[in-house]
């Protein structure tokens, strides 16, 4: 943005240099650091504590993520797959519901972009028992990870029409969609060679969310899951109720580990986002 | 629309038509077979009423707090430049993909039985002391689940914040105050209406986090759970997630039309 007012030859986005110091935002800042991360650190390190009640004079184990990965190993599996299949539909149909948002006009398009989040703002408790209703009586849906994933696309559908309904969107989008139009390529040939390569970091963008919101899905997946569809969330949810302080944090830590490399992910494909928007404007 | 915009509409509202629309116009027809009261039960019932009470009082008083918070932490860290700076915001917003019941064991490692709140107030003589499970320990652990979002907001528009204007009011001899209430406070109080709202809906809805501290202090949604798992009262249940879907829904529907932001863009 910056970049843009600036015009060419200044460098976009520099970070500006500091401005004076507040001490009291300094130490509010810094309150707020401790209370996010020291439970977040105890919570690391008791997964790897022999005995919690001893302290770290017990000594360092790894026995309670083995325990984690006998008992709850499934768990971990379930998730990332059903994370993937999100992923899956929310390229399959929240890509094309995203171009077909940016394009339409019409008061429909509009009413429907406003139902498509409703999932989002309505408590996902409500979401579940309405699917619960539903198709409680049809046994092997119900019994199976398909019925969490139908509750987990309706929920993070909506992030990725929006993603990309606001990448579809864009000026020169629109311009070089034109050009391919009168250069005679069809429909499918815009759409798969010229439009989806154009916004694929908004794509990208869309999908990491996606991953990451399903895999962390509890308030819907509580209700929907069965003995047998237990998700990660849902192990935890067990095992904080039935084990010991030690297993707990471990099998935390096996979240940690399964969502961090997701989330450096997304940081990263933010950042690209923002250097070629910003090398789009410089060239200009 | 075209015949080809409709068709790329198609699957996805084929979807939610079939696994959220359909479901939900169930759920909302359900209270109706047990007489038209059921659908204000929440509100002539004082168990229900006093859960939704005590649910909306709480959401609020941890919206209010946590954006003070976050305002603070958005201004340093939008304002100043250190290193480690990305990556200090990058922990803080780290608990936004934690499941509810992540942050309410963070919450009993440090304030329950065993927790290393009581460890300390037992060494210095003050006997083994829990919050965990009564509505302290609810309520910090939803400032901790809200203040991410609400940090992340707030940083993304203070580092878009001309620092011309705060340079020209300090030249021209403005007090810290005065910078705060003419230069901060107009940048902020968009946000801070559009993440509000956000947090407000999220801090109603939420369940993972209550049903893991097995609070004393009762929720709407575990409301709603019991209701339905423990009493099998379908058509109780179904009303009072209506009354909170409803709630929560008009919340972000007026901030919206306030703000010009969009629903749920980053809940």
């Amino acid at each position: 943005m910056r970049g843009a007012i600036l015009g060419a030859g200044t460098r976009p986005r520099t970070a500006p240099a500091s401005r004076p110091a507040a001490p009291l935002l300094l130490g509010i800042t810094a309150a707020v650091g401790v209370f996010t991360l020291a439970p977040l650190a105890l919570s690391v390190t008791a997964g790897l504590m022999a005995n919690y009640a001893q302290g770290l004079g017990a000594g360092l184990t790894t026995r309670w993520l083995g325990e984690v990965w006998a008992l709850y190993g499934g768990t971990v599996a379930l998730s990332l797959g059903l994370a993937l299949a999100c992923v899956a539909v929310a390229l399959l149909a929240g890509v094309p519901c995203g171009y077909a948002l940016a394009r339409s006009r019409s008061r429909v398009a509009r009413a429907f972009e406003e139902l498509l989040t409703l999932p989002v703002a309505v408590p996902g408790l409500a979401t579940a028992l309405a699917l619960i209703l539903a198709y409680g009586e049809w046994g092997g849906f119900r019994q199976s990870p398909a019925f969490i994933l139908a509750g987990h696309v309706v929920f993070t559908l909506p992030f990725m029409v929006r993603t990309v309904g606001a990448a579809f969107r864009r000026d020169d989008l629109m311009a070089l969609e034109e050009a391919a139009r009168t250069l005679g390529a069809g429909f499918a040939r815009r759409f798969v060679g010229v439009l989806v390569p154009a916004v694929a970091p908004s794509i990208v963008a869309g999908c990491l969310m996606v991953f990451t919101l399903s895999i962390g899905e509890f308030n819907l997946t509580w209700m929907l899951h069965t003995p047998l569809t237990r998700t990660l969330p849902v192990g935890l949810a067990d095992s904080y109720a039935s084990m010991r302080l030690e297993i707990g944090s471990a099998y935390t830590l096996v979240f940690l580990a399964v969502i961090a490399p997701v989330l450096w992910a997304m940081q990263a494909v933010a950042h690209w986002i923002e250097r070629r928007d910003a090398t789009d404007h410089a060239a200009r | 629309m075209t015949p080809t915009l409709a068709a790329c509409a198609a699957p996805a509202a084929a979807l939610f038509c079939a696994f959220w629309l359909l479901p939900m116009v169930e759920l909302a027809s359900l209270p109706a077979g047990k007489g038209w009261q059921t659908y204000v039960a929440v509100l002539t019932e004082p168990r229900y009423l006093r859960s939704l009470i005590q649910t909306t009082a709480l959401a609020a008083g941890v919206t209010l707090v946590s954006l003070a918070l976050a305002a603070a932490v958005g201004l340093h860290l939008g304002r100043q430049r250190f290193p480690g700076r990305r990556l200090l915001l990058a922990l803080l917003t780290l608990p936004l993909s934690f499941p509810g019941v992540i942050v309410g064991f963070l919450v009993i490692l440090v304030g329950g039985r065993q927790g290393s709140f009581a460890d300390l107030s037992e060494a210095l003589g003050g006997g083994r002391i829990t919050f965990a499970y009564g509505l302290t320990g609810l309520f910090l652990a939803y400032v901790y689940f809200s203040l991410p979002r609400a940090i992340a907001s707030f940083t993304a528009v203070v580092e878009r914040m001309e620092p011309d204007l705060e340079e020209a009011a300090r030249s021209l001899g403005a007090t810290g105050a005065r910078i705060a209430r003419d230069v901060w406070w107009p940048t902020l109080q968009p946000t801070a209406l559009a993440a509000g709202a956000i947090l407000f809906a999220t801090a109603m809805g939420a369940f993972g986090t209550a049903f893991t501290l097995a609070s004393r202090f009762e929720v709407l949604p575990i409301t709603i759970y019991n209701e339905f798992t423990n009493y099998a009262n379908f058509a109780l249940a179904a009303s009072l997630s209506l009354a909170l879907g409803l709630l929560t829904w008009a919340v972000l529907l007026v901030a919206q039309r306030f703000g010009g932001g969009t629903v749920g863009a980053a809940a």
